[in-house]
């Protein structure tokens, strides 16, 4: 491995009910993903904003992925609906503005699903590092 | 100017194995706020917490940060740690440094890079953290057991003993189970229906218990203590309250050739049918996709012959909610399907047989009546072969990784009833190793080699060859004495493995219960929560958790219907008091919030404003309902005006860990 390959920064944020028990899992069964994915616990998908991704980008995040439960388990019945349309809308903006669409991503994840957890973020991960950095939104004001 | 402290847990060397856990403690100890900072090895340990209770009061924190195992498992601990030393425990954030850092990642230095990262993010957090006091809810004293088999019969049994209400919703016409379906049990040789059939019995007469056959569950919403459960109950086509379970419909009815499920197709029976003579609820039920009058409305003979009239063609399914305070899941398990294993003939050969035919086969009360005969030409078998682990430690994609636990006592079951009973009949087992923990169960072997002279063969069949004569052609390696084997056998046996129901997955997404890889339910803690999963207000009977025999399923029935007990006896659970609120300065009353809230939890009212000019306004805001609210923030993303925010989770907090996490 060599010193400077490209580590991106990718912030998923993980609904507490089930993706955010379906990462446990994936850690229960010792199932390796990259480093480089860290994880914000939030209580529903639906509770993510928008501008979180927005800052996350400007923060010089590389990619972006959001997990709740499957369509029609939300815990909170209908949370990730309002998510997914929230996030098909935020992310065909964010495309027209230049940062691609393989940067940012919606997958349903369940409590059950360790592997397929890890299997999504070894892809995003691999999709991201392809992409390479994302200059696009990063505002080096933010940097200290 | 919150005084933070960081406490890294080593959990031996779960943490500390692959995350430098002084570098860590070292690192986050320079983050702003933060006053004290410490490593030890067990931080949930009673040493561990007043580690923690000392430094709350020592340096006067404000807020900690624990970085440990996943909240999941551990935040309600040191929550009430804080609580303990006067802090809030709303004032505690858990750094999930195990599940999702040491046990992912082999590299120290990657480890421990991402540990302080998630150190200072959860650090981050704790920072905007404001005291929060949960309010109570109540519990509905009723459990539901969902799955009728020996788990949950003495699950259920156990929970109305105690006084609580239940219901068992089974998915087959009868509760019973697999255990129905044995001949005898192992090590003791008791007649499985003898010691089964009592305790159906007792569920059906307990006034407590209220039994759901030929029912599944549809759909669960709530939480601990006061789930809402919609129950499907499915068409029957007859009157469960009227019929008497006489059976005169069930010989009257002319379609025969219906497969004997409960027989497991060995045999045929009528279209109209009572699975087993001890059957509870002892009702009849039409098999829809055999039945004459239902498929082309031509028939009708068992309504003429009902003297009950409790035939009902015309019968819905009908769908039934309830509320519960915990739900047990006792969905057990199947043998798995064997068409990935051609080599054993179980497609070609009608005498190739898995172990729970066997146990049909030998069943007085099955096909043949009791008598041991072959499937294909009903003569007595002189030599049988039996396979064991069929499937089970099996890493190829058609078996199964893990032990099945209970095949290598059946089998020693098995061959020596074979053995007592038809001693001419030569029994041949042929193992990978052969497992016996239990009490009794090496004695119980050790008879069926020493006393009734069965062959045990250390070694894999590699091919059955069904003969033009009728005979299997058993072709298998002895690897102790090093040698190729071929037994010419008249039957052969396969310890099928065994899987959870289909009926399993499904249902945990129902429930937000987490599973293994192999769909087994995950249990809290493998040691010491085995009956509850991670999920409030669910809990685990039987092999739904993992392979089991019949002693252990019933001792773990027991063990959860304690825990359910336990919750049940509680009169108000503390509620969640993450939820959202608004900000009535901002929002304007557009009524964004309402739209989107689940709950109906958001309201509008009037309120006076003084203005700047010292004039009054009346305006129109929306006002949360704490009780009802659930802590889901949908509002707040829908909130254009930035007033609806959710306390635990608020926008500040969410937005100060992304800045953690990119920095």
């Amino acid at each position: 491995m060599s010193m400077n390959e490209f580590k991106p920064k990718i912030v998923a944020f993980c609904c507490n009910w089930c993706s955010y028990a379906g990462a446990d899992l994936a850690g229960t069964n010792r199932l390796n993903y990259p480093a480089d994915v860290k994880i914000i616990r939030v209580p529903c998908s639906c509770r993510v904003n928008p501008l979180f991704i927005l800052r996350a980008f400007q923060r010089g995040a590389d990619g972006v992925i959001l997990c709740g439960c499957h369509p029609g388990d939300c815990h909170y019945t209908t949370g990730n609906y309002y998510a997914r349309r929230r996030m098909t809308l935020l992310f065909s903006m964010l495309d027209y503005l230049g940062i691609e669409k393989e940067r940012t991503r919606v997958e349903w994840v369940s409590a059950a699903e360790g592997a397929k957890f890890a299997t999504v973020m070894n892809d995003f991960v691999k999709t991201v590092t392809e992409l390479g950095e994302n200059k696009r939104l990063e505002d080096l004001r933010c940097k200290k | 100017m919150q005084k933070i402290g960081v406490f890294v847990c080593h959990c031996g060397t779960n943490i500390a194995g692959t995350v430098d856990v002084k570098a860590v403690a070292e690192a986050l100890g320079k983050e702003p706020g933060v006053v004290f900072s410490a490593e030890y090895p067990y931080m949930c340990s009673e040493a561990g917490q007043n580690l923690i209770k000392n430094a709350i009061k020592e340096y006067g924190l404000t807020g900690i940060v624990v970085c440990s195992c996943s909240p999941r498992m551990h935040e309600a601990t040191f929550r009430k740690t804080a609580a303990a030393a006067g802090l809030n425990s709303y004032m505690v954030e858990i750094a999930n440094i195990r599940e999702q850092c040491s046990w992912i990642h082999k590299d120290i230095k990657v480890a421990t890079e991402k540990a302080i990262v998630l150190g200072r993010t959860a650090i981050a957090k704790v920072a905007l953290n404001a005291p929060l006091t949960a309010s109570e809810s109540p519990v509905v004293k009723r459990a539901l057991v969902i799955g009728g088999g020996i788990a949950g019969i003495q699950t259920a049994l156990d929970i109305a003993d105690a006084g609580y209400e239940v219901d068992l919703v089974e998915k087959e016409p009868t509760i019973g189970g697999k255990m129905a379906q044995i001949d005898k049990t192992f090590p003791t040789l008791d007649c499985a229906a003898c010691i089964l059939t009592p305790k159906m019995v007792d569920c059906a007469q307990n006034e407590k218990i209220h039994i759901y056959a030929y029912s599944e569950v549809e759909k669960v919403k709530g939480f601990v203590g006061n789930f809402t459960v919609s129950i499907k109950k499915k068409a029957r086509f007859v009157d469960e309250t009227k019929c008497t379970g006489c059976g005169v419909c069930t010989e009257k009815c002319p379609q025969k050739k219906t497969p004997n499920l409960f027989n497991l197709g060995l045999d045929t029976r009528s279209a109209i049918y009572i699975p087993f003579a001890q059957a509870i609820p002892k009702v009849a039920t039409i098999d829809a996709d055999y039945c004459n009058m239902l498929k082309n409305g031509k028939c009708g003979v068992c309504s003429k012959v009902c003297a009950a009239g409790a035939i009902d063609y015309k019968q819905q399914d009908q769908i039934i909610e309830q509320q519960y305070g915990a739900i047990v899941v006792a969905t057990g398990f199947n043998p798995i399907k064997l068409d990935g294993y051609d080599e054993f003939a179980y497609n070609e050969s009608p005498d190739v047989v898995t172990s729970l035919e066997l146990e049909r086969l030998m069943n007085a009360a099955g096909p043949n009546g009791g008598t041991l005969l072959r499937p294909s030409d009903k003569t007595h078998p002189h030599t049988i072969v039996f396979v064991q682990c069929v499937g089970s430690r099996d890493t190829t994609d058609c078996g199964k990784p893990y032990c099945s636990k209970i095949c290598c006592m059946y089998t020693a079951k098995h061959a020596m009833l074979i053995r007592d009973k038809y001693p001419d009949t030569e029994v041949y087992v042929f193992y990978i190793d052969v497992r016996t923990p239990g009490k009794n169960f090496d004695e119980f072997y050790r008879r069926a080699v020493e006393e009734y002279g069965v062959h045990y063969i250390k070694g894999m069949v590699g091919k059955v060859m069904p003969q033009p004569d009728g005979k299997l052609l058993v072709r298998g390696a002895d690897l102790l004495m090093n040698e190729q084997i071929l037994i010419n056998a008249d039957m052969v046996v396969l310890a099928a493995a065994i899987e959870p129901d289909k009926s399993a997955r499904p249902l945990a997404t129902m429930l937000t219960a987490s599973m293994d890889t192999n769909d087994f339910f995950t249990e809290a803690h493998p040691k010491l929560r085995p009956v509850e999963s991670p999920t409030a207000g669910i809990f685990l009977s039987g092999v739904c958790q993992g392979p089991k025999d019949i002693p252990e399923t019933v001792a773990q029935a027991s063990a959860c219907a304690a825990k359910v007990i336990g919750l049940l006896a509680k009169d108000k659970l503390l509620s969640n008091p993450c939820v959202a609120h608004s900000d009535e300065n901002l929002c304007n009353g557009c009524s964004s919030c309402e739209k989107v809230c689940p709950y109906g939890a958001i309201t509008y009212v009037d309120k006076e404003f003084r203005m700047p000019d010292r004039t009054t306004k009346i305006r129109r805001v929306a006002s949360v309902n704490a009780a009802v609210c659930q802590g889901c923030g949908a509002c707040t993303v829908a909130c254009p005006s930035g007033a609806m925010d959710l306390s635990g989770f608020s926008n500040k907090q969410i937005m100060a860990e992304v800045d953690a996490i990119c920095r």
